[in-house]
């Protein structure tokens, strides 16, 4: 079975001459589909970096990317938001919402770039909404929301289009650990009953440990990589 | 993909609704002063005109003293009845002949009294002046010839001293002497140098000559060419009709002037248009200024739309639907400022045009060119901000402080 992700020699370089920074140092990686992978290492390790390459968001210097078999490093920019659009959902540290614009459009966004309807779009988005536990705050913006509501619209924000991988980069990071320990339960539960891959980068080991498997990332390598639950079964509760 | 685009854009006015009454209020103020200004500009010039032509079409007004305007040549023999005479005999195609003196006098009618001028001249000055009766007749060849004291007035004089009331028949007292209404003239309305043409009493030349002046000099004459061809060939002729009849040696000077309705007419509305000009360009610097604050309402917020443009690429927009977006909403933005503009515009052209009583017209290269020119100012910063950003890595502008 192919791997959902895979990495072949992935280096990423910043800058050029005296300024050149390598973020990732030809990095092999494989993830495979159903997946929950906590990726961990400390500041400037490289970790968001694959995360985003991962994500189409940026792109490798060198190294050839697969996902589900597709050499990625070849697309086109629009090839690679199509990638985007029909099976990847992100949550940013900073939720990254659009300001003035109430949760239930923020989740529909993703929907209308994908061309449906609006009763579609609506429903769908209600559901979502539903699903992080936000049923009646549809028509508050951003503004209006805690940190904890906010993360959870981007949550449902990037499983509206239920997509095959959801990435996370620091999805508890702005937030206490009360609100944290609920957002990994989600992230877990949609693991575990829909069946996305779940890739979330984080520097706190206690969300890590929600995950199947840790990879730990210093000086653009992989540094560390070991696999903490079966890759099919149900996470047990943390205590 | 362009109703998507088009919904987005639409929510993205609505969202930002103070940022989008900005932009749209500079484009309004730009193209409503430029409109504005230049259409009362044109009307002033246009009413100049339309004044200049009520003076009388192939006009050529004689008088003594070398220059045109002002009082000068006090000095300068008058015109006298033979001088009439020799012109009307000697040039030909001639449509009109006529002598004219004024005095100011006051007039007095039912108990009324009004400070006017009094004019002396022949039936022709109806002709050359292109006057037209309201009710009554002009003077009959004996009242011309015996200097009766009968009189045409002026639509002002009849609206200040008889109202709306008949005064044909009624007698005006003008100084020590009455005389009898014979006729009204049609209104023209205020004369391009500022005298309302209609505020005169006309009497036969004589009459004017014999009691208010007390002698029988003409102070100047208007000739009314019959065909437009012929007036620099009557005006050649008319000088060295003068100049001979003056015994005017050849190195001397004209002791006379004459004036050509075109002249006064070019000269007149190229003043106007000179001031229309300078209107214009005032409000240009308007129209550039409301364009600097399109630019600046639009940059200021490049670093909030980057981020958008990020988040809007990371959930899977093509860089094509997020420009194809903000272009709409620079165009939707930029139409609405430029039609408030326009319709701003007109009401105030209007409004404005009825006040300083020009005429007003409809100017469309104006309307459109200032359109255009502010529509492309918001267009191109509303614009060009969205594509750099859209050209990024997604992940940069997401990152964009």
């Amino acid at each position: 079975m192919t791997a959902l992700i895979e990495f072949k020699g992935i280096t990423k370089r910043y800058g050029q001459g005296q300024a050149e920074f390598l973020a990732l140092r030809g990095v092999d990686l494989s993830i495979e589909e159903g997946d929950f992978v906590a990726v961990m290492g400390p500041s400037g390790s490289g970790k968001s970096t694959g995360m985003n390459i991962i994500g189409c968001l940026d792109t490798p210097t060198e190294g050839e990317y697969l996902f589900r078999g597709t050499h990625v490093e070849l697309l086109d920019r629009n090839q690679r938001a199509l990638l985007r659009r029909h099976y990847l959902g992100f949550v940013f540290q900073g939720f990254n919402l659009l300001s003035r614009t109430t949760a239930q459009e923020n989740v529909e966004l993703p929907l209308l770039y994908r061309g449906e309807s609006a009763a579609v779009r609506d429903a769908a988005a209600k559901q979502a909404l539903a699903q992080v536990g936000l049923n009646g705050w549809e028509h508050h913006t951003p503004a209006e929301l805690s940190g904890g509501q906010q993360q959870r619209v981007a949550i449902a924000r990037a499983i509206v289009t239920n997509p095959t991988l959801l990435l996370a980069d620091e999805p508890t990071g702005n937030l206490d650990t009360q609100r944290s320990h609920e957002i990994m339960e989600l992230l877990v539960s949609l693991n575990e009953e829909q069946g996305i891959t779940v890739l979330m980068v984080t520097h706190e080991p206690e969300m890590a440990e929600y995950a199947k498997r840790n990879i730990t990332f210093v000086d653009g390598k992989v540094a560390d990589d070991q696999r903490t639950r079966p890759l099919s079964g149900k996470v047990a509760e943390v205590a | 993909m362009l109703w998507n685009s088009l919904l987005l854009a639409l929510r993205e006015i609505r969202r930002n609704l103070l940022r989008s009454f900005l932009t749209i209020l500079g484009i309004v103020i730009g193209v409503s002063a430029v409109i504005t200004m230049v259409t009362l500009g044109n009307g002033a010039t246009q009413a100049i005109k339309n004044q200049v032509s009520s003076l009388g079409s192939n006009l050529l007004q004689v008088r003594p003293g070398q220059r045109m305007f002002g009082r000068g040549g006090r000095g300068d023999p008058q015109f006298s009845m033979a001088d009439i005479q020799a012109i009307q005999s000697q040039i030909s195609g001639l449509a009109a002949v006529a002598p004219e003196v004024s005095r100011n006098a006051t007039v007095v009618a039912m108990s009324n009294n009004w400070s006017t001028s009094v004019t002396g001249t022949s039936n022709d000055y109806f002709v050359a002046g292109n006057w037209e009766l309201t009710s009554g007749r002009t003077f009959l060849p004996e009242e011309e010839a015996a200097g009766q004291t009968v009189c045409v007035l002026g639509a002002t004089i009849q609206r200040e001293l008889y109202g709306t009331a008949d005064s044909i028949g009624e007698r005006l007292r003008v100084k020590n002497f009455s005389c009898q209404v014979i006729g009204v003239l049609k209104a023209k309305g205020q004369a391009a140098v500022g005298r309302d043409q209609d505020d005169a009493v006309i009497m036969p030349l004589k009459a004017v000559q014999r009691r208010l002046l007390g002698n029988r000099d003409i102070s100047s004459i208007q000739i009314s060419v019959a065909d437009e061809k012929d007036i620099d060939r009557v005006q050649t002729q008319l000088t060295e009709l003068l100049r001979e009849r003056r015994r005017l040696g050849n190195g001397a000077d004209d002791n006379f002037n004459i004036m050509d309705t075109r002249q006064i007419a070019e000269t007149l509305s190229g003043t106007t248009q000179v001031l229309t000009m300078l209107l214009g360009a005032v409000a240009s610097v308007s129209l550039l200024v409301g364009g600097i604050g399109i630019m600046n309402i639009m940059l200021v917020s490049v670093t909030e739309r980057t981020r958008e443009i990020g988040i809007r690429l990371a959930i899977g927009a093509l860089e094509r639907e997020v420009l194809l977006q903000f272009l709409i909403e620079a165009v939707v933005l930029a139409a609405l400022g430029g039609l408030i503009g326009i319709i701003l515009a007109t009401g105030a052209s209007i409004v404005l045009a009825q006040v300083m009583q020009v005429p007003y017209t409809f100017n469309t290269s104006i309307n459109l060119l200032s359109f255009v020119f502010s529509a492309g100012i918001g267009i191109l910063f509303g614009y060009m901000p969205a594509k750099r950003a859209a050209r990024l890595d997604p992940i940069e502008a997401l990152r964009h402080e």
